[in-house]
């Protein structure tokens, strides 16, 4: 287990290798649709996300009198922000972008360009993760993005990813896939003998 | 006192909160499989933790709180309406056992409270072997829509495929189900699979197939053997937990068959990401 400590600069982001597995602690962002919607049309970057983390997520969060608590925090997928990430990522100087399901290959390249990865959070693990949240320091664009689609400023602790693209250009997701569909292949061109119907 | 809509809202928090004992212990079994340090590993301790917090904590263990399939025995038809149920649904959607998960899909609209005509699913079954409704009770399914969209419907003969209409065919389009879903559906997950029927009994019965335990085998030898062969082979993927790679891509493997027509031969998938969220509240006819 690989610690990372906000604000993660890019020489220890560079030396992060597909597979590791990390855990976060310090400050991290949550931002999805609306932000990169808005920063795409020339919007200003709500926070400043250098050697930052920006985390896809819409979380449950609840206001409770004494403040911000976070219910349920777990990744959303991350491909919906394809378009608009490399952009992004050369705008905000962001170094660490978490989500649940991988990126395409512009957004690979320009982790590779910029030094940033990408850190898959376990889907479905919303519990846990909003237990990782030791604070909600701040929120913008509230009232314009809504609860889900804010920017929540999170203070995490130990919570836990594992690379699955890293800065020098490999993917998990790229190698898992074309492996799986060459094992696939040979499964379905064996002779049926295993089987009598 | 508690009244039987009281006893459904504490049915709904369970299921949401707590995993199935069966599914937990593969998950463990799953864990215990994985090289030591390899990212498998490390995306089941997380699974396994956040199942710990939720239960401890009584909240959803997942965000997306999916679609609730309730399935009644049908001797509770009197007692269990389907208005008690869409109540105690917006009741346990005020507490934050669900989240407001249910859209308008023409307007858009988010309701508040989970309940429209159809929502929550509500069916009625003579309880009995091979029956949805095994046991004497209600029984929920809550099902996350990322693995909703990894459910698939082939017809057979399937050229791209190379499948014929017979069992081995079968095997093939669960396969490519599998391959095509890769880790999206948060793996690993759990297949419900209808072997005939038509096109809308085989999504039915394919899902109904995730109320069975882990483990739990088909009616007939050939497709208990089918059951086998396919978790076997879709664990020798290398998919792994969340599409990271490793040996567990699948935790289990449920197929039904119903009769088809001459013309037609259809295999339904349905794909259950690991959060399978079922429990069964007992309650005497």
């Amino acid at each position: 287990m690989k610690k990372l400590e906000y604000p993660f600069v890019e020489k220890a982001v560079r030396q992060l290798k597909a597979g590791d597995v990390v855990s976060i602690s310090g400050r991290i962002y949550t931002g999805r649709d609306r932000l990169h919607g808005h920063v795409a049309r020339g919007g200003s970057l709500p926070v400043d996300f250098r050697d930052g983390a920006l985390y896809h997520c819409g979380p449950v969060v609840v206001c409770d009198g004494a403040g911000y608590a976070v219910r349920a925090a777990g990744p959303t997928t991350s491909v919906r922000e394809n378009p608009y990430e490399p952009d992004f990522i050369a705008k905000s100087g962001v170094r660490i972008i978490i989500g649940k399901g991988g990126m395409d290959g512009r957004t690979l390249a320009a982790m590779k360009r910029f030094g940033c990865v990408y850190v898959q959070a376990v889907g479905g693990a919303g519990a846990l993760y909003a237990r990782s949240v030791r604070k909600v320091a701040g929120v913008s664009m509230l009232e314009e993005f809504g609860a889900a689609e804010a920017v929540w400023h999170f203070d995490v602790e130990d919570f836990r990813g594992v690379v699955a693209m890293d800065a020098s250009g490999v993917s998990l997701f790229d190698g898992v896939a074309s492996e799986s569909r060459r094992i696939f292949n040979h499964l379905i061109t064996q002779l049926p003998n295993h089987l009598t119907t | 006192m508690t009244t039987l809509e009281d006893r459904i809202v504490g049915l709904v928090k369970e299921t949401s909160s707590s995993i199935p004992e069966d599914v937990a212990a593969a998950l463990r079994s799953a864990l215990r499989r994985e090289r030591k340090g390899s990212s498998a590993a490390a995306v089941l301790r997380t699974i396994l933790d956040n199942c710990e917090a939720a239960r401890r904590g009584g909240v959803p263990l997942c965000q997306d709180t999916g679609s609730l399939l309730f399935v009644v025995d049908s001797r509770l038809r009197r007692k269990v309406t389907p208005a008690l149920l869409s109540r105690a649904v917006a009741r346990a959607t005020a507490l934050g056992y669900l989240r407001k998960n249910t859209i308008d899909a023409v307007t858009g609209a988010s309701l508040d409270d989970n309940v429209a005509p159809g929502a929550p699913v509500v069916r009625y079954a003579d309880c009995g072997e091979g029956s949805p409704a095994r046991e004497r009770g209600v029984t929920l399914l809550m099902k996350g829509g990322g693995s909703e969209n990894m459910s698939r419907q082939y017809s057979l003969p399937d050229e791209s495929l190379g499948a014929g209409r017979d069992l081995d065919g079968v095997r093939k389009c669960v396969l490519d189900a599998v391959v095509r879903a890769q880790g999206f559906g948060c793996a690993p997950g759990i297949l419900g699979v209808c072997v005939g029927g038509d096109r809308a009994t085989g999504f039915e019965v394919a899902k109904e197939q995730l109320l069975r335990p882990l483990g739990d085998s088909a009616a007939t030898a050939p497709l208990r053997a089918l059951e086998k062969l396919v978790l076997r082979q879709a664990n020798s993927l290398g998919i792994g937990p969340m599409g990271l790679g490793g040996k567990t891509t699948l935790l289990g493997v449920n197929i039904a068959s119903r009769t088809r027509v001459p013309a037609s031969f259809f295999v339904t998938v349905a794909y259950m990401c690991w959060a399978c969220r079922r429990r069964t509240l007992l309650i005497e006819p």
